[in-house]
């Protein structure tokens, strides 16, 4: 047997991506102990690193205009306050970058905060988290929350991939930032974001709001996961003989894409990328260039095939749902931070992209690592009391152990999810019969999954895929209507008695119920 | 996917395995990086980038191992070629990074597709007159 680490910390953060390490860097400057558990590594796990983010970004006199148009397109889910909040946080956190990251001046030299790119921002975010004291611990993936008897959060555990050594951080306040889940699509960057984070707060009493909004998809060289897609603004398109396709680029593009895709396959050109934009592209997205420089397809010159990538609730909006200013869960010092959290309250039914979602993840960060750290002072980490292990599927069987097939479920999710006609065009059918798929692979997993060290790390994944993928069906199937990326073919438009949020939990039966109030009542 | 590591230039620092979100490369028996677990591999692009070497090469299909070889990655050329586009290391001065032109990129696609759409909606009505 390998001796297991213990130890105590007044603050974990779980995840290391772009909220996670803002977390960190927050409760470290409130004085805090922190330490930040990835499963991969801070500074290159999550989705932040392989993208380029533009963060909203407006001047003071700007703001009241952008959260105007913005609440108007959230189409009843959005919150001004936490809008304003954001767009606030954003302009004087990203100044405080400088000592780690080296912001370019424009041409009139004119210093750039908004777009960082990816790579580079998060090895700054590491930096940034480690000087501001944090400890931080790679390839330690997070497989269980703990509590104590009252129902407040105690820490977690997990297992340390090098030498499959288990793990237990004992904490008076955890922050979960482990991400969003593209559900196991080729989605660049989103392996590892397994929804790990969803399934760990729901077992430990979080609830999730927005689920039903996991359906922006990404277009990409076929065969590749290379989702950069500011190119494909300039996009044309074009059927299997060659005949151009009628799709206007813009925010509303995916369906129509999706549509052709379902007919056969779907080919770009890029000839219209202007030739300066094309000479300065391997400086401004270096990945976007390189699987075509590698598999000698000259992008500007000629046809190439297209797909599009689920990015589930990654650009989708659901997760944990936020329960006070200080981004805490339902859950006594559980709190939680960037896709790992519902973004309704900023983005409402449409897309965050890239933009809203960084300085959500920038904000909510910050506010979860701050009060974290508040709490955790006034209960220090009560590492001698008793800790209770909250994590069920894959890690306690309710019936015999036997052998599950993990590949298959995780397989399975991938089918329900991200089909373009099941998830882009949404039926209650077949959302219902998604439903009853998954419910089967749950319930096998529930009763009979057991495995340790990686292969445990993998069953946890699967059971957290197969967990989120039922959230977002029940939610999707509940929400019968059509409103803002959530399509319900047979029921288009808006029902006005539907603008509201919707919550879902459960593990063996899913609920959801919408809130009562109307969310936008007070704005004029 | 990972495909090959050029064990001649790689020095052993284990920083594309420390890099590595989903854990691919161990340092191997002869303290050089190897492929462990080449399935996980994501295509993140970020152990080239990582590697102040240049001794990794990925190739950029998802699913399928392609099977490239030291010597074919070699002969590439792009060996490297995505931490000198990114200007890391001694590529600092060459290779300046301009990712803040995306939002005036975003921006000239948008206007490029209104001209579409109005200089398409001149050809209806034309087509209509006539």
């Amino acid at each position: 047997m390998i001796a297991s680490l213990s130890l105590a910390t007044d603050v974990l953060v779980i995840g290391g991506g772009l909220a996670g390490a803002w977390a960190a860097v927050a409760a470290a400057r409130e004085g805090a102990d922190v330490v930040l558990v990835d499963k991969g590594h801070c500074g290159t796990s999550g989705v932040t690193a392989t993208a380029g983010p533009g963060h909203w970004w407006a001047p003071p006199d700007r703001r009241e205009a952008a959260v105007t148009d913005r609440l108007k397109r959230s189409l009843g889910l959005g919150d001004p306050d936490w809008m304003r909040r954001i767009l606030d946080l954003t302009w004087s956190s990203l100044p405080g970058l400088a000592d780690h990251y080296a912001f370019s001046t424009d041409d009139r030299g004119e210093v750039q905060y908004r777009a960082l790119r990816g790579p580079e921002y998060m090895r700054a975010m590491r930096a940034y988290a480690v000087a501001a004291g944090a400890r931080i611990l790679d390839h330690h993936p997070a497989l269980q929350l703990l509590r104590h008897g009252d129902g407040s959060i105690a820490g977690a555990s997990g297992i340390a991939l090098r030498g499959e050594r288990p793990w237990t951080i004992r904490a008076g306040a955890v922050v979960l930032a482990a991400g969003g889940t593209a559900f196991a699509s080729r989605l660049l960057g989103s392996a590892t974001n397994t929804g790990d984070g969803l399934l760990m707060g729901v077992e430990a009493g979080a609830d999730l709001s927005g689920m039903e909004f996991t359906n922006y998809y990404t277009p990409a060289l076929a065969g590749t996961n290379m989702a950069r897609s500011m190119a494909y603004s300039f996009a044309r398109w074009f059927d299997a003989d060659d005949r151009e396709l009628d799709i206007p680029n813009g925010p509303e593009v995916t369906p129509h894409l999706a549509r052709a895709l379902l007919k056969g396959p779907l080919f770009c050109r890029l000839d219209r990328v202007p030739a300066d934009i094309r000479a300065v592209m391997p400086q401004v997205q270096p990945n976007f260039v390189l699987p075509f420089a590698r598999l000698g397809i000259d992008a500007y010159g000629e046809r190439f095939e297209v797909v599009l990538h689920a990015e589930g609730t990654v650009r989708g909006i659901g997760g944990l749902r936020v329960d006070d200013n200080d981004c805490q869960t339902a859950v006594p010092g559980l709190y939680v931070a960037g896709d790992n959290a519902s973004r309704e309250l900023v983005t409402g039914a449409i897309s965050g992209g890239g933009a809203v979602n960084s300085s959500w993840a920038l904000s909510s960060g910050q506010w979860a690592g701050a009060a974290a750290a508040r709490r955790a002072r006034s209960t220090g980490a009560r590492e001698t009391d008793l800790a209770i292990a909250t994590g069920q599927t894959g890690l306690a069987p309710r019936r015999g152990v036997r052998v599950v097939d993990t590949a298959g479920a995780v397989q399975a999710v991938r089918e329900e999810l991200n089909a373009y006609d099941k998830n882009i065009f949404r039926q209650g059918e077949a959302l219902a019969a998604s439903m009853v798929r998954l419910d089967e692979i749950w319930k096998e997993l529930a009763d009979h999954g057991r495995a340790e060290g990686r292969a445990g790390l993998r069953l946890r994944e699967a059971a957290a895929l197969v967990a989120a993928g039922r959230w977002s069906k029940a939610a999707a199937l509940s929400r019968r209507e059509s409103r803002g990326m959530h399509r319900r073919e047979d029921a288009p438009g808006l029902d006005p008695r539907l603008s509201s949020r919707q919550r879902a939990q459960g593990l063996d039966r899913v609920v959801t119920r919408f809130e009562p109030a109307p969310t936008q009542a007070e704005v004029a | 996917m990972i495909e090959v590591v050029i064990k001649d230039r790689c020095s052993g620092c284990g920083d594309c395995v420390e890099a590595c979100p989903s854990d691919v490369l161990a340092l191997g028996a002869g303290g050089k990086a190897v492929i462990a677990a080449q399935a996980d591999c994501q295509t993140c692009l970020l152990c080239e980038l990582h590697c102040p070497a240049d001794a990794l090469f990925v190739w950029p299909e998802t699913d399928r191992v392609a099977g490239v070889t030291a010597e074919r990655a070699l002969a590439s050329g792009q060996l490297g070629a995505f931490r000198r586009d990114h200007g890391w290391g001694e590529h600092a001065a060459t290779h300046t990074n301009q990712h803040w032109r995306m939002g005036a990129i975003f921006e000239r696609a948008r206007l490029q597709a209104i001209d579409m759409a109005a200089a398409k909606t001149a050809r209806t009505e034309e087509g209509c007159s006539t």
